[in-house]
């Protein structure tokens, strides 16, 4: 933004219509004795509202007057907010968005169709219609290119809808708010694509989620049963893997001691005499082809082995000519 | 306290100093900008930052308290570095970006020479910039008739909007169009409002803000800097005078913590054009309805053709309000030697006397004591005009927790929040009975302080309202060994010396009032005094410095030092003796004030026993030791308070007059001075706006 200052010409006086007082008292209340000063956003915007969006220098010198501010401090804020606008703009005060989605999707023409229409920024057409502001993202991305005239969005423009809008504006004809193509709201262009099984919208998807997990669990439990019956050890250790994956416990530890031999512990050993490693550890861990885990080796998955003929890097590309010379196997 | 490392120096400091005053009670330098010590943190500028010994990024050292450090991992105290690469490369690229916007126009600069940006570039920046795109330009602003801006320098460390709003109380100024196009004003270029807003001149670390009438003068490597004391209010301010050869260029502020800390008023500052214009600079004598140029033998035959053989009854001296206490020694001396009892110092006609000693007419709380007392009840006095840098230390107790302040008196804004709890000695005396319901805020209060002003003393019933306010005093408890709260605000600078030198009429003598009555004298000897209109018949000498009131006045001129071409002894409101230097010298034929009253008494037959000034000061001493105590206050002994509290008396009803009602144009210097003219213009005209 550049310079901000107020208006060269100004209004004799300002005073706020009667219900916009009463509202500006409901909104001094809200602070607390003695920060007043609180409110002075939502009055000077009230005070931009009624008098046709923009702020003069009696509004300033009213506002602070209400809030027993030094007039410093409102200007101070009229001039950092560049919502507050401090010179007079059109009836349709066209703000435009300009920054880099829009600007992927057009906005430069838009720009140019202001530039044409209206002029240079800030500056009213002589009718008084219309005024334009380059502004950064309003936030409508997913209808770039857009542009905010007053209070409302107008999305998804190209140069020949903007003109036919701008058109529509200045003759007073109702226009459209929202997207100018065939889109609804930010839906895709030329309908939905995802989402379109109409059951999801008759209700009957309420509480689906849940029936299938319940239906899920049932099954793992059949299916345990049955190889309960067949195998008894590693039947009851998947049954209870089916029952964990079933039934997700929270992630913290069971307090749940029942079925474990708590007294087998190091310190346990230790003060009946024995040694401190458990004579089945030792043996695991004494030998070298075998884990210390109980989880039998076979059911893991297997570490890839390279195949030293192909290549020493397991990627085919590099060959053999990118081998670090010192790894060279001695031949023959 | 808390245990912290500073640059390999473990030191104990209070929790909640900041890195900045840990740093420096280790030793270190830290440079800034933004920060200063009587203004609130602002921590824009980033030049002060330093490394904390575990952060990722160097932290701002002045809004960083020693709190918010975490200890090491074993306990340790937080490890600052204020040397480290990490800080040098900090504070070399914060350089860099204030100097990308900032002018390289340091040659035409004011600021130059005592400029921080430039001292602070030499000493932590790089010489290069890597900007090569163009400098921002920035309008500059009118703000007032004292400050000159030129806002393309500004740097935005906000220290002249937080003075503005904090110390002086006024909020002139702010930033408006915050972010890149951020620009210090004044709302729509309006002048400012403040009696203290030169302090912003000194408080700007740039040339963004100077001084307007020093503009383009001198350069401050020129100047003979001479440390003084002002004469422009009761306060007696420590000032710097910077003359380049015999011209004073301009008053600067000297900190002295215990009267003006490092403030001081507009008329302090700008009043030096004043002692260049409406110099008297030889002796004048009236001759045929005509004042004309004579030599000091003339000049001296003429007043002595008058004094000689005059009857001392018929005789009066009046000392003025900018003399210091040697000449009025002498003056006193004088008039003694001539027999001569109609002697006043007291030319506005207060009613404050010595005979209920000294604590009867000092400001006994001290300026220092403001700070401690917790209610205060304003009499007839307006501090804002009176004394405009006691008031802003009024207004920072009330900063530090509100506190109750009453005023009896004229409504004035006095920057804070005031009860106007009526208009005359009515009230004072409500106030006593407790009819008044300030009297319980008094009551309650531990240190409740009671400045009376000369607007209720300068009247026919001051000594009665002086009186009640003693009897209020001891009332409240404001009058005991710990608090003495009963405190008088002067308006000028030489009364309290008088007062204390005994410059009081003896008994059934005149007092300067009645001296000035039609009919009352035959000869009167105005000593600086301007401020007072000798009824004509009278033959008036005038020996003061410029072509004011009392020059047009006399009928001999006898042209004396300004307070900057003088040493002398000036006691200040609190009853502080405080010694102010010679910076230049009396123009023409002008004398010091004492070497003219003394080689006048030798013309009168009645030689002083002095020849230099410092055989006077021996003298001086001898008789009134306390003037001997330069820079402190010898306690008064509130004893006679009692004395004063039980005087009779009777109170009229006519409201408080303000005693200063423009504060720009108190005295001869002030109102030779155009600054001050237009000061005074501006002030005058603020007031008519203010009552349509």
């Amino acid at each position: 933004m550049s310079v901000r200052r107020l208006a060269a010409e100004q209004p004799e006086s300002f005073a706020f219509t009667p219900e916009n007082l009463a509202w500006a008292q409901g909104v001094i209340a809200k602070y607390p004795e003695g920060r007043q000063a609180s409110a002075v956003i939502p009055l000077l915007w009230r005070a931009q509202e009624q008098h046709d969006y923009w702020i003069s220098k009696a509004a300033i010198e009213y506002v602070g007057q209400m809030l027993g501010m030094p007039y410093i401090r409102v200007l101070e804020v009229a001039t950092f907010y560049t919502m507050f606008n401090l010179e007079p703009v059109g009836k349709h005060f066209i703000q435009l968005c300009g920054t880099t989605p829009c600007r992927l999707r057009g906005a430069e023409d838009i720009i140019k169709v202001c530039h044409d229409r209206i002029g240079d920024q800030r500056h009213v057409t002589p009718d008084g219609q219309f005024s334009w502001l380059e502004v950064e993202c309003l936030g409508a991305c997913c209808n770039a290119p857009m542009v905010q005239i007053n209070n409302d969005y107008y999305e998804d423009l190209t140069p020949e809808s903007f003109n036919k809008l701008l058109d529509d504006l200045a003759a007073g004809r109702p226009v459209k708010k929202g997207p100018q193509n065939s889109r609804h709201t930010s839906e895709p262009e030329g309908g939905v694509t995802t989402l379109t099984d109409p059951a999801l919208y008759d209700g009957s998807a309420v509480g689906a989620w849940r029936k299938r997990f319940e239906e899920e669990e049932a099954k793992a439990k059949a299916a345990a049963a049955e190889k309960d019956a067949a195998e008894k050890k590693a039947a009851s250790d998947q049954a209870i893997a089916a029952e964990a994956a079933a039934n997700p416990k929270p992630g913290k530890p069971s307090d749940d001691t029942a079925g474990r031999n708590v007294t087998d512990t190091p310190a346990h050993r230790v003060a009946e005499g024995k040694d401190a490693v458990s004579p089945a550890d030792k043996a695991k861990a004494g030998d070298a082809t075998k884990s210390t885990s109980d989880e039998p080796t076979s059911t893991r998955p297997k570490a890839p082995t390279l195949d030293k003929a192909s290549s020493y890097t397991a990627n085919p590309n590099q060959g053999d000519a990118k081998k670090p010379a010192g790894d060279e196997p001695a031949k023959g | 306290m808390t245990k912290i490392i500073v640059d390999g120096i473990e030191l104990d400091v209070p929790a909640e100093y900041t890195l900045l005053q840990a740093c420096e009670e280790a030793g270190a330098e830290i440079p800034r900008f933004c920060f200063h010590e009587r203004l609130s943190i602002a921590g824009n500028c980033r030049m002060c930052l330093v490394e904390v010994k575990g952060g990722p990024k160097p932290v701002a050292s002045c809004a960083w308290a020693v709190r918010d450090c975490r200890p090491g991992p074993n306990g340790e105290p937080p490890v600052i570095s204020t040397k480290s690469p990490m800080v040098k490369k900090a504070r070399e690229g914060v350089m860099e970006f204030l100097l990308i916007n900032h002018p390289l126009d340091c040659p035409i600069c004011d600021q130059g020479g005592e400029c921080d940006l430039q001292d602070q570039a030499m000493a932590y920046g790089v010489d290069t910039s890597r900007f090569a795109e163009n400098k921002r330009a920035v309008e500059d602003k009118y703000i007032g008739p004292l400050v000159k801006t030129q806002m393309n320098r500004c740097i935005q460390c906000t220290r002249c909007v937080r003075f503005s709003t904090e110390v002086a109380g006024v909020p002139d100024l702010g930033a408006i169009g915050r972010g890149e196009d951020m620009e210090i004003t004044s709302y729509l270029e309006s002048a400012m409002q403040s009696e203290l807003q030169g302090n912003v001149i000194d408080l700007c670390p740039v040339g963004a803000l100077t001084s307007k009438p020093y503009a383009f003068k001198a350069r401050p490597w020129e100047l003979s800097k001479t440390e003084s004391i002002d004469v422009m209010d009761a306060l007696g301010s420590a000032i710097r005078v910077d003359a380049r050869g015999r011209e004073v260029m301009r008053i600067l502020p000297r900190l002295n913590e215990a009267v003006n800390e490092e403030w001081i008023s507009d008329k302090t500052r700008f009043i030096w054009d004043g002692l260049k214009t409406q110099r008297l600079d030889k002796p004048y004598v009236r001759v045929n309805g005509q004042l004309r140029p004579a030599s000091w033998g003339e000049a001296f035959q003429a007043v002595a053709a008058r004094l000689k053989g005059a009857d001392p009854k018929r005789v009066g001296f009046i000392a003025g309000d900018l003399a210091s206490v040697e000449e009025m020694y002498a003056l006193k001396l004088l008039a003694a030697s001539l027999g001569v009892a109609n002697i006043d110092g007291r030319q506005d006609g207060t009613k404050l006397h010595p005979k209920f000693g000294r604590a009867s007419y000092l400001f006994n709380s001290t300026v220092m004591g403001i700070e401690e007392a917790d209610a205060v009840l304003l009499v007839g006095t307006d501090p804002r005009r009176e004394a405009p840098v006691l008031n802003a230390r009024i207004r920072k107790r009330w900063r530090m927790a509100p506190l109750p302040v009453g005023l009896i008196g004229e409504p004035v804004d006095l920057t804070y929040d005031v009860q106007v709890l009526g208009a005359g000695a009515e009230t004072l005396a409500g106030v006593l009975d407790g009819s008044v319901g300030f009297a319980d805020a008094l009551k309650n209060a531990k240190k409740p302080l009671i400045i009376v002003g000369q607007g209720a003393l300068m009247r026919p019933d001051g000594e009665a309202i002086l009186a009640l306010a003693a009897k209020l005093a001891q009332a409240v408890g404001a009058v005991t060994a710990e608090w003495n709260g009963f405190s008088v605000l002067h308006t000028a600078a030489a009364r309290v010396g008088a007062l204390d030198l005994g410059l009081v009429p003896g008994d059934g003598s005149l007092d300067a009032l009645a001296m000035a009555a039609p009919g009352a004298l035959d000869v009167a000897f105005l000593l600086g005094a301007d401020e007072i209109d000798v009824a004509p018949g009278a033959f008036v000498i005038y020996q003061g410095t410029h072509g004011d009131r009392g020059a047009h006045r006399a009928d001999v001129i006898l042209p004396g030092a300004a307070y900057t071409e003088k040493s002398g002894t000036y006691v200040n409101t609190e009853g502080r003796v405080q010694l102010g230097a010679r910076a230049s010298f009396p123009l023409g034929d002008a004398k010091e004030d004492w070497a003219i009253l003394r080689a006048l008494s030798d013309v009168l037959g009645q030689r002083l026993p002095f020849d230099s000034l410092p055989q006077l000061r021996a003298k001086l001493f001898a008789d009134y030791p306390h003037m001997a105590a330069i820079d402190r206050i010898t306690p008064a002994d509130f004893a006679g308070l009692s004395g004063l509290a039980n005087a009779a008396g009777t109170t009229d009803k006519a409201p408080f007059r303000r005693a200063v009602t423009d504060l720009y144009l108190t005295n001869p210097i002030a109102r030779a001075s155009a600054v001050m003219a237009e000061c005074s213009a501006l002030a005058q005209g603020g007031v008519a706006v203010a009552a349509e």
